[in-house]
Parts: structure tokens; sequence; C-alpha cells
């Protein structure tokens, strides 16, 4: 067979090139146009997927119901959007007066928020006074989750190899001496400034919008700009993974404690001893301040040790 | 107010900021030790709890800060809570003592310290579940409970665990998913999070007839996403993998009180949010009836084909939890308090065969087929005399504590003459399938090897001869002093 034969017989269907593209080979074939595609390589590992999906679908009880399966999967998918936009349009509207959700618990939130809990920002004095409980649940769920990917990712003899080892090692020479010029003069210019403006929006955050969760990734993402540009070496001279389970630890023991107290007093009808300070100064609205802040470290640390741990497996 | 009443927030904080301190310590012995007493002292602050407003059947509501019921957080206590509260302490305690030596042998030395984190989270988390007076909160912890509960199964780091993680994730966060469009759209309709102003609302709702399809939505979407969390029948395939191949104290957590938070949840949502007779108008309770039934029997049948020895078990968890659900599904009164001792019951008993069978498998170098044990119970006779005991309460033995769940469960649907003879039916097919798969695997654990193999002498472990001993006098107490427990749980129900 001639090549030209060979090519004319691999024109695909727009609905096949689409598949491709989504699948990501049209894009390995223009980078690679020279090589001629591996067919019998591809062909086995194709064989070899079909048989490891067709053993999984044995082990599920599916086999010969495959076709059944995806019918039925398909119409309880329509099903469920289409019941779920017939209730969206019985709702209330959204904004209208007579919406359920315009009630006592609104209104005292929106006129006695400021002076029961300092904050010019009503939704920190929501989210961290009024329903501080479930913010510090959510806290934990972030420290769970990068706990989660630290028990996964984080390298160890079950998942690591020698040849995944000396590949680190080389990288780690790679970023001894090798330094990307640009990328590090422009991110100098630009960690300060991310970092500044990230704390800027936790301190506060009980002021104007903003807070611990929006401040923190800021602050995350000027340390990942950090550990892409001048790599991790630089970066574990003051961030290790003990650096980072103390601070993350110290920040939720902080949330904990204070949070324990303002509990503790509030349901046994105590007084808090907690000033309110002068609403709309930097150090007032109590403990909403302390709890941004914890919650900011949280959150920093959490985006970092995310991307610290996908990409290389450790912090 | 009593001081007393502080110790459910108590015993909460407690387990959540022993997580927080975990990483902080030296390894993994300290991290457990620091386990224990955070499950210890949440069981004692229960117990007190429980020992003081049981008997005269006080229930109350505790402020979670300084704004009272709709503005701020709130728990909500009563004997039912107690009860529970304790029966989870203590089942993680055992689980914990049970499966110690499983956890240092399984996890990596470096991880296991992390793995303590999950156990501590999973524990406050089942603890706020249960006291929650607030939907959003429960959603919260029900997002703690799903990820540390994906870690627990993943932390044995082997291939079987990671692919039955990826299912139980899927599965449990489509669960997750449909429980929180379901608060959203309550939300949208009755705009409250706490109980008691919720059930006011969808009540006004009822009467008046307003939103009548959304709070159906509502009401389905909720119970399709706990009863995808807890192994309701048909999406119940995530359970066996998931609780089979787990280190033996995370498949001891699991089945024994994971998948029982997001059940009794869903009682508390029940009678405190939606009341349980518009639940049984809107034909509900019918439809977690027959998923109920339908558990009973497949659960038992994949348990039968089953050679693994926990996966066999896993599948008797998805059988007992069909019990559950078909107690939840008469929509009465009665039937909930029977699935409220079936909880109990089916807590005390299936951690302690989890641990027993590991126990059993340790001598045969960890091969937990069936055909591998043959003699195992001569080797290590207190594991085998769980096993044994495990096994005829799950069948329904007089005196076990499983015959007494299957007689109220009997006794319950005497009222409902359709739901009678399925019910009674059903439960003797069930108990004739337990009989099939359990009989067979006591008697090749305590039949003669025929070569004359026996398995190297395993040390002797004195943690879990602590915890099945105590597994064991539970199963007898529910066995024989049910009185007291029913009648509390019985009190608790009236008090939601």
């Amino acid at each position: 067979m001639s090549k030209m034969a060979r090519i004319r017989k691999e024109k695909k269907t727009p609905w096949q090139k689409f598949c491709a593209w989504v699948n990501g080979d049209a894009a390995e074939q223009m980078l690679l146009p020279a090589q001629p595609p591996k067919e019998s390589k591809k062909k086995a590992a194709k064989a070899k997927r079909e048989k490891t999906t067709s053993n999984h679908r044995k082990d599920m009880g599916l086999g010969q119901f495959d076709h059944i399966y995806r019918i039925c999967a398909v119409l309880i998918g329509i099903a469920i959007v289409s019941v779920l936009m017939a209730v969206v349009l019985k709702l209330p509207l959204f904004g209208s007066p007579d919406n359920p959700s315009v009630n006592e618990v609104v209104e005292r939130y929106v006129e006695k928020g400021l002076e029961e809990t300092g904050a010019v920002n009503m939704v920190a004095g929501m989210i961290l006074d009024y329903r501080a409980f479930d913010t510090f649940g959510e806290s934990s769920v972030l420290f769970l989750a990068v706990t989660c990917v630290t028990m996964l990712l984080m390298r160890d003899r079950n998942n690591t190899d020698k040849k995944e080892d000396m590949l680190t090692a080389q990288e780690h020479v790679i970023e001894g001496y090798e330094e990307d010029i640009i990328l590090t003069k422009i991110s100098r210019l630009i960690i300060p400034c991310a970092l500044v403006y990230g704390i800027y929006v936790v301190l506060n955050g009980h002021l104007s919008p903003g807070g611990g969760f929006s401040g923190g990734t800021i602050m995350g993402s000027a340390l990942i700009l950090f550990a892409v540009s001048y790599g991790m070496i630089r970066m574990s001279r003051f961030f290790t993974y003990a650096t980072f389970r103390k601070v993350t630890s110290s920040a939720l023991m902080v949330y904990a404690a204070s949070k324990a107290y303002s509990f503790f007093t509030g349901a046994n009808h105590l007084e808090s001893h907690i000033p309110l300070g002068t609403p709309g100064a930097i150090l007032s609205s109590g403990l909403i301040l302390v709890l941004d802040i914890c919650v900011g470290i949280v959150v920093a640390c959490t985006m970092y040790g995310f991307y610290a741990l996908f990409t290389k497996g450790e912090l | 107010m009593p001081f007393v009443y502080n110790f459910p927030f108590f015993s909460i904080f407690i387990c959540m900021i022993s997580g927080i301190v975990t990483p902080l310590l030296k390894n993994g012995r300290w991290a457990y030790r620091l386990s224990l007493f955070a499950s210890g002292a949440g069981l004692v602050l229960s117990s007190i709890l429980l020992g003081t407003i049981g008997p005269s059947g006080q229930s109350y509501s505790f402020m979670m800060g300084h704004f009272p019921a709709p503005w701020g957080n709130e728990l909500s206590v009563g004997p039912l809570e107690a009860v529970l509260a304790v029966a989870i302490c203590l089942v993680m305690l055992m689980a914990l003592l049970g499966g110690r030596k499983d956890i240092f042998d399984d996890i990596l030395p470096e991880k296991q310290k992390l793995y303590f984190i999950m156990m501590n989270e999973i524990l406050a988390a089942l603890l706020a579940l249960t006291y929650t007076n607030d939907i959003f909160t429960a959603y919260v912890f029900i997002e703690i409970s799903t990820i540390a509960a994906c870690a627990i199964v993943m932390a044995k780091d082997q291939s079987a665990t990671l692919v039955a993680t990826m299912r139980y994730l899927i599965m449990s966060l489509l669960g997750s998913g449909l429980v929180l469009i379901g608060i959203v759209l309550l939300y949208c309709i009755t705009g409250h999070l706490l109980f008691p102003n919720l059930q006011q609302r969808v009540l006004e709702l009822v009467a008046t007839g307003q939103y009548t399809m959304p709070l159906t939505v509502v009401v389905g979407l909720i119970v399709l996403g706990l009863g995808i969390k807890s192994a309701m029948f048909p999406f119940h395939l995530w359970l066996p993998p998931a609780h089979g191949s787990a280190t033996t104290a995370s498949s001891s957590v699991l089945s024994g009180l994971v998948v029982k938070g997001y059940i009794i949840l869903m009682i508390r949502l029940f009678y405190k949010v939606f009341t349980i007779e518009v639940i049984r108008e809107l034909r509900i309770t019918n439809m977690i009836f027959l998923f109920g039934l339908a558990g009973m029997i497949v659960g038992s049948v994949g348990a039968i084909k089953e050679g693994h020895i926990k996966r066999m078990l896993a599948y008797s968890s998805v059988a007992q939890l069909g019990y559950v659900f078909m107690g939840i599904g008469l929509g009465t009164d009665i039937g909930v308090m029977a699935a409220c001792f079936q909880i109990l019951v089916h807590a005390s008993t299936k951690p302690m065969l989890f641990g027993c069978a590991s126990a059993l498998s340790a001598s045969r170098h960890h091969n937990k087929q069936l055909h591998a044990l043959r003699g195992a119970a001569y080797e290590n006779k207190l594991a085998g005399v769980g096993f044994t005991v495990g096994a005829l309460s799950m069948i329904g033995i007089p005196l076990f504590a499983g015959f007494a769940a299957k007689v109220f469960f009997a006794s319950a649907t005497m009222a409902q003459p359709v739901k009678m003879w399925m019910t009674l039916l059903t439960l003797a097919l069930s108990t004739v399938l337990n009989a099939l798969y359990y009989i067979p695997a006591v008697t090749v654990l305590w039949s003669r090897p025929v070569d004359g193999e026996t398995g190297e002498k395993q040390p002797k472990d004195p943690a879990f001869a602590v915890s099945t001993v105590v597994f064991i006098a539970a199963v007898f107490f529910l066995g024989i002093c049910y009185q007291p427990v029913v009648e509390l749980i019985q009190t608790g129900l009236s008090l939601l």
C-alpha cells in the first residue's frame, strides 16, 4: 500500500476528528508529523485497555448489559435534569419581596449585624460570628483535604520507584544552576505585591469584601509562583513539610480555641470579655479578625500544599 | 444551665482538636494514644450525659455561640442522641483497640499519623451529625466524614484499596451533591436552616399546598443522597470492595459507624424537619421500604457468592442496612425504633466480626479466602468465639442481639397488613440466607485442618482481647437486657 493510500484511509469523519481532538491526539500529531503512527503499539494498548475495562465491567456484573446500561444512564440523567429544571421553574423569584428567604433571619443579619458583631463586612460577620461553627467545619474540610492528598501523593516506598527518584534528583540539579531570567525577575516584582495584597485582603476581611478564604488564595498563589520560578530547593529554605504542619495546625488550633471559648461563654450565658471595638477600625469586631487570619493561613498553606504535592509529591 | 449540658459540645471539640493536634505529634504511636484518649473522653462524657438526661427524658438545644436559634448554630440533645453518641464513641474506641496491630502493619510509618487525624475527624463528624440542629452544619460534617472515610480506605495503599476508594469517592460525592442540591432547594422554599424553623415552615407549606412539587423533590434528593452514602440497595455496589479491602479498623468503623451516621441524620431529618406524617404522605417511605427489602435479599445473595471473608462480611452489611431501611420505610414510630435498635445491634456486631476475621487470617499469612482459614479458630480461640457470636447474632439466634432486632421488626409491622406479610416473608428468607453463609464460615473455622497444616502462632494481643470481649458483652447485653435501651430510644424518638 502506498503512503498516500494509507493517509487517505486514515481520513476520519468530523466526529472522529472531534473525539481525537478531545482526547488530545490531534495536538500530538501536529507536533510530531514525521513519526508514522505506531499502529501495533496503539492497538496493543487499546486491547489491554479494553480487557481491563471489560474485566472491571464483569466485576460490576454488567457484561452483556453494557448497552442497556449506557442507555439507562443517559435516560436517568435526562430524567433528573428535567425534574430539576421543572423544580427551578416553580421556585420563588430571586429578589422579590415575598421570597421566603426574606425573613427575620436575614433582617437581623443586615440590621443588627454591625452592632452585634462589629464587622462592617456583613458576610464576615455572618460566617465568622453568627455561624462560626460551620466555618470551623469548612476550614477543617480544607485541612482534611490537604491531609488526604499528602496521604496519597507524598513520596513513600509504595508510590515511587528508582527511576522517579533519579528524575527528581536530575531536576534538582537543573534547578540548582539554571535560572529563567525573565521569570525570576518578573516574579521578584509580582510576589511581594501579591503577598501584600493577600495580607491586606485577609486583614480587611471584616471591613471590606474579602476575608480569610479569598485572601488566603491570593497568598497561596504567591507561594506557588515562588515555587514555580525559583524551584523547590529555594522554597524548602523557608517552607518545609514541618513548617507546613506546624503553621496549619497552629492556625486551626487558635481558631478552635477562640471559638470554643466563645461557644462556651455564649451557651452558658457568660460574658465573653472580648471587646468589639469601634466598627470600621482595623482592630475591631472581636474575634473575626483573628479567625480571618487563621482561615487565611490555612487556605494559603492548603493551596500551596495541593500544588506541591500534585507536581512533585513533596512539600 | 447545668454543666452536663455542655458535654456534646465538649466531645465534638475534643475530637476535632485531637485531629488538628495530631500532625504535631512525634509518631504514629502517640497519635494512636491521642485517638484512644479522644474516643475514650467522648465515651465518658456521653455516658455521663446519658445518665443525666436519659432516665428523666429531657431534651434541650445548645446554642453554639452568642446568638439564639434562627441566627446562630445549634445542637439539639435528647436521649436518642445520647444513646447513639455513647454507641459511636464505644465502637470507635473498640475498633481502634481491635485493629491496632493491623493499622501499624498495613500503613507506612510516616503516614500513620495522618490516618489517626482521619479517625478523630470521623468521630467528630459522626457526633456532630448526631447532635446538630442545623441542616447546613449537617452538610459540612457530611463533607468531613466523606473525605475522611475515603482516606481511611485509601490508607492501606494497595491497588485494590485505591480502586475501591475511587469508586467510593465518586459514589459518595454524588450523594453529597444530591444532598446539597436538596438543601439549597429547601432553603429557597423555606428561608431557614435550623430544624425547628424548617419544620414550622414545611408544615405551613404542606397545609397551604404551596411548593408541593419542590418539597417532594427536596425530600427525594435528600433521601437519595443519604441513601447512596449509606449503601441503600440499588447504590450498594461501592460498599463491598471499600469495606472488604481496607485495613481492619477502617472496615470496622466504616461498616459499624460511618454508613450509620447518614441514616441517623436521615431519621432526625424525618422527625425534626419533614415530620414522619408528611414523609408518609409523599410515599417516600414506601420507596425506602422496598429498597430495604431488596437490599436484605441482594446483600445476602452477594455474601453467599463471596469466598473472601471480609467482602462476605461487607455484603452482609448491605443486607443488615436493608433491615434498617425497611424499619424506616414502615413509616411508624415503632418501625423507626426498631431501625434505631438495629443500628446499635449492627454497630456492635459487625466491627467485632471484621476484627475477628482479620485476627483469624493473621495466622494464615493474611490470606482472607475462606478455604485458607480452615481450623483457624483453634489458633486464636478468642477470635473464633467472637466470630461465632457475631455470626449467630447476625443470623438471629435467640439471646443474641440480632434476634431482638428481628423480633422488633416483626412486631413493628403488625399494624400494616400489606407491609406485614412482605416484611415477614423477607425476614424469614433473609434469615435463611444469612444462615447459608454464616454457618459454613463458622464450620470452616472450627473444623480441624485435613492435612494437619497449622499456621504460625501469633503473639498475644491484649488490645484485641479487650475489644472482642467488650463487643461480645455488648451483643449479649443488647440480646438479653434490651428493655432499657428500647425505652431510651422510644423516649428519644418521642422527644425529637
